[in-house]
């Protein structure tokens, strides 16, 4: 078990190393760091000593990978390729353009987003189980055709009108709760639900519909065939046996995306005005302020790949006849 | 004169590779069973008329020219406009020249807002003014207007349902003189669903389809049927000016990507070895970025590299263009891992098969195998993956823009209609008639496609056909 988590995060250090090549050629070779401190400075027709003082600041007037000026090491080390781009691994992410501490940032922001996010992953998964065994229960009914076309009918809603309508609906029309904002501590409840509210109802659709197949698909199987036949009822063989096998591609389909929770999600921070982490990348990409969107990217490439990992995992604890090898 | 955009010769290209495919398909059985399968299917064919509809709109609107200008005083020499235009746009005239000052609800006769009017004794007075075209022909909106609109509405009607009618009756003559069937069986097996292809949906459909635009039609002569936006510009001409933006997005994302994706994941899964580990390699590093976060980069990057090298277009619509493309190539960069994975699975298990290692067995060369005996066996998930990875696109879009990380502001787009709506939203009365037509407009496009879509999966996928 060890060993092979050894070698999964043996395996890891190479697709990290081409995220960062990949995210380097991005953003310093399609444009040059002249280009960036050009629209950093807002006008283009900006004097060259201008441009130079931006970039000495920032760091941009090294050379881009190979240093001949330096000595020994600092040939390497001297570069912007390694003090942008190689000290991410140590996730030292630097300062972003407009001068602040992106890991102090991100440290501070990373809380809302998940104050978001981990009670709509929740309440989102039971409400879908809930619908998705109701219409499982009901298979081959007016019940399950009417669910199915309610579920593709929701999924075809773009999610911004979920926002704009939960926002119309429950706070301009209601005013049960703050339209946007934030506040720390206990306070911040008010504000919580009507992200999570929106959150939940806009993952419905698609939610259901897929925890339906996959309920109808273990239905199809032998074991349940013989628990019927040993004359269990609909609800204990629903609830007892298709959950409980049901559970492991579910909870496998969960674990990948927990470590991208503390990425928040862009759109709804943003809408709702949560300083987490989603609005900071927002907020760093209407700034173009690349330093802030890079460190993101790498960020939320080493949260895919640590969620890959728990996925194979989990795999082995709740399914005891996958072995890893 | 012609003016070809980039995204232009792409659709066009894409249509004529659907009229190949489609030709090609009419020769094979095993082809045309599952399309069969599709046609039987009633809510299937109704989504495609809607489908139709839009496609239509959207190829009408990519053909592209400058009007020429002053053509009577043609010395020889013709000029031509600044303005690009599209057929479309040609067609809806009255839609796009008639703009308000600013915002108006739908069939307003008023203005949104007070502006300060001079009266005929000169005095200046405070109130909402008439608008330039909306209602215009009405002395007295607050008593003609119902009247009006419901005559309208109910002639524009009976206008659609007459021409239905003929199609119709064109479509039953047609079969009854193809099938050397009595008219009257024919109208008989229609009606009762019986029709090997499900006639009787589309025509409904199509029924609803020709009723709303000929009453949005007439109505639009005369009102503002969807209301104008901040500089008076006709929402409805805005929706459906937006089909083309989304269609592109949806369509060409795939075209884009799928040569990479068809190519890598047949590569990967019939050579094996180094090639599956460098291909492997690949996918796994793009697909560990999460999509929103590339397409951002991606997007910002693009948007600086554009912004300093402005002066080398010769049109802000060149340059959305060409943002827009850029968008489709950066979509189809993040999406295209899924589909490459699913195909080297597929080959991985494909080149294990009987007839498969007969082939290599009578030395039939690598590219000749892969072409004759793998492409076509793989075909149904690249169609698969298509459809459904369509409306997916289209409502991105939408988020995307949002983000201001989508198409040119400039563009008409869903995404950049509830964009600008969504600063409204805190005025009272409340601005709600761009919010409205974008979801309509979007919400039955991806509704058809997703119907379409669910359909003919129903039909390809094997895995599924073998469990009902």
């Amino acid at each position: 078990m060890i060993a092979y988590i050894v070698r999964r995060i043996l395996y890891a250090v190479p697709i990290l190393i081409g995220v960062n090549l990949l995210t380097f050629i991005l953003f310093f070779v399609i444009n040059t760091p002249d280009d960036i401190a050009r629209s950093q400075l807002g006008d283009r027709r900006v004097t060259t000593a201008a441009i130079d003082t931006w970039k000495r600041s920032h760091g941009y007037h090294k050379p881009m990978i190979y240093n001949e000026n330096a000595q020994g090491l600092g040939k390497f080390t001297d570069t912007v390729f390694f003090n942008k781009s190689v000290r991410l691994f140590g996730f030292d992410f630097g300062r972003s353009d407009s001068g602040r501490d992106i890991g102090y940032d991100i440290g501070q922001r990373m809380w809302p987003s998940l104050a978001i996010a981990v009670p709509t992953l929740i309440v989102g998964i039971l409400v879908n189980i809930t619908f998705g065994l109701f219409i499982a229960f009901f298979r081959g009914t007016y019940i399950d055709f009417w669910g199915v076309v309610t579920c593709v009918i929701l999924l075809s809603v773009s999610s911004l009108f979920y926002i704009i309508g939960g926002q119309y609906l429950l706070s301009k029309l209601f005013h049960l709760v703050p339209i946007s904002g934030y506040d720390t501590g206990i306070n911040a409840f008010k504000f919580l639900i009507l992200p999570v509210v929106v959150g939940v109802v806009s993952g419905i659709g698609s939610g259901t519909r897929w925890y339906r197949t996959l309920f109808l698909e273990e239905i199809g199987k032998d074991y349940v065939r013989t628990a019927r036949a040993k004359g269990l009822s609909e609800q204990v063989v629903l609830f007892r046996h298709v959950l409980r096998n049901a559970l492991i591609p579910l909870l496998t389909g969960i674990v990948v995306v927990l470590p991208l929770l503390f990425m928040g999600s862009l759109i709804v921070e943003s809408f709702f005005g949560v300083p987490g982490l989603g609005s900071y990348t927002i907020d760093g990409i209407q700034r173009q302020d690349f330093a802030i969107v890079r460190s993101m990217v790498f960020l939320g490439s080493v949260l895919y790949i640590v969620g890959l990992l728990l996925t194979d995992i989990s795999y082995t604890v709740v399914d005891p006849r996958v072995r890893l090898q | 004169m012609l003016v070809l955009f980039w995204t232009d010769v792409l659709i066009f290209l894409l249509v004529g590779m659907v009229v190949i495919f489609v030709l090609y398909a009419r020769q094979r059985e095993h082809l045309r069973a599952p399309w069969r399968a599709v046609t039987r299917s009633g809510v299937a064919m109704g989504s495609m008329v809607v489908l139709g509809f839009y496609i239509t709109i959207g190829l009408l609107d990519s053909i592209h020219f400058r009007p020429a200008l002053n053509p009577d005083e043609g010395n020889g020499q013709v000029e031509y406009a600044h303005e690009i235009l599209s057929v479309f746009d040609w067609l809806v005239t009255p839609l796009r020249v008639r703009g308000e000052k600013t915002y108006s609800a739908p069939f307003a006769a008023y203005l949104y807002t007070k502006q300060t009017v001079e009266l005929a004794d000169g005095r200046q007075q405070r109130q909402f003014p008439r608008l330039k075209y909306g209602a215009r022909h009405l002395s007295d909106p607050k008593t003609e207007k119902t009247a009006d609109i419901v005559v309208t509405g109910v002639l524009g009607a009976v206008k659609g349902l007459v021409i239905w009618g003929m199609v119709c009756t064109v479509l039953i003559a047609g079969l009854g003189k193809w099938k050397h069937q009595s008219l009257r069986l024919v109208l008989e097996q229609m009606h009762a669903g019986q029709t090997a292809v499900r006639w009787r949906s589309m025509l409904y459909t199509l029924g609803v389809l020709m009723v709303l635009c000929f009453v949005a039609g007439d109505l639009s002569m005369k009102y503002h049927i969807l209301g104008t936006d901040k500089v008076g510009e006709n929402v409805f001409y805005q929706a459906l000016k937006s089909i083309r933006t989304g269609l592109v997005i949806g369509t060409l994302t795939t075209l884009v990507m799928l040569p990479f994706a068809v190519l890598l994941g047949i590569m990967a899964g019939y050579f094996r070895g180094w090639i599956d580990d460098v291909i492997q390699y690949l996918y796994t590093t793009l697909s560990s970025i999460p999509g929103v976060l590339l397409i951002a980069a991606a997007v910002l990057i693009l948007q600086v590299y554009l912004d300093n090298r402005a002066d080398q277009f010769s049109s802000v619509a060149e340059r959305a263009d060409l943002r827009l493309l850029f968008l489709c190539l950066i979509l189809g960069i993040t999406s295209w891992t899924s589909l490459c994975r699913y195909l080297r699975g597929e080959t991985l298990k494909l080149r294990e098969v009987d007839y498969i290692q007969a082939a290599t067995a009578l030395g039939v060369r690598h590219f000749t195998i892969i072409t004759r005996h793998i492409l076509p066996n793989v075909m149904h998930i690249v169609l698969i993956t298509v459809v459904l990875d369509f409306s997916a696109l289209v409502l991105a879009e939408a988020v995307l823009s949002y983000v201001q990380i989508g198409v040119d502001p400039t563009m008409n787009s869903w995404g950049n209609m509830i964009n600008s709506a969504r600063l409204e939203m805190a005025r009272e009365p409340i601005v709600w008639w761009s919010l409205l037509s974008a979801f309509i407009f979007m919400f039955s496009l991806v509704l058809a496609a997703n119907l379409f879509s669910d359909a003919l999966r129903d039909a390809f996928d094997p895995r599924l056909r073998q469990q009902r």
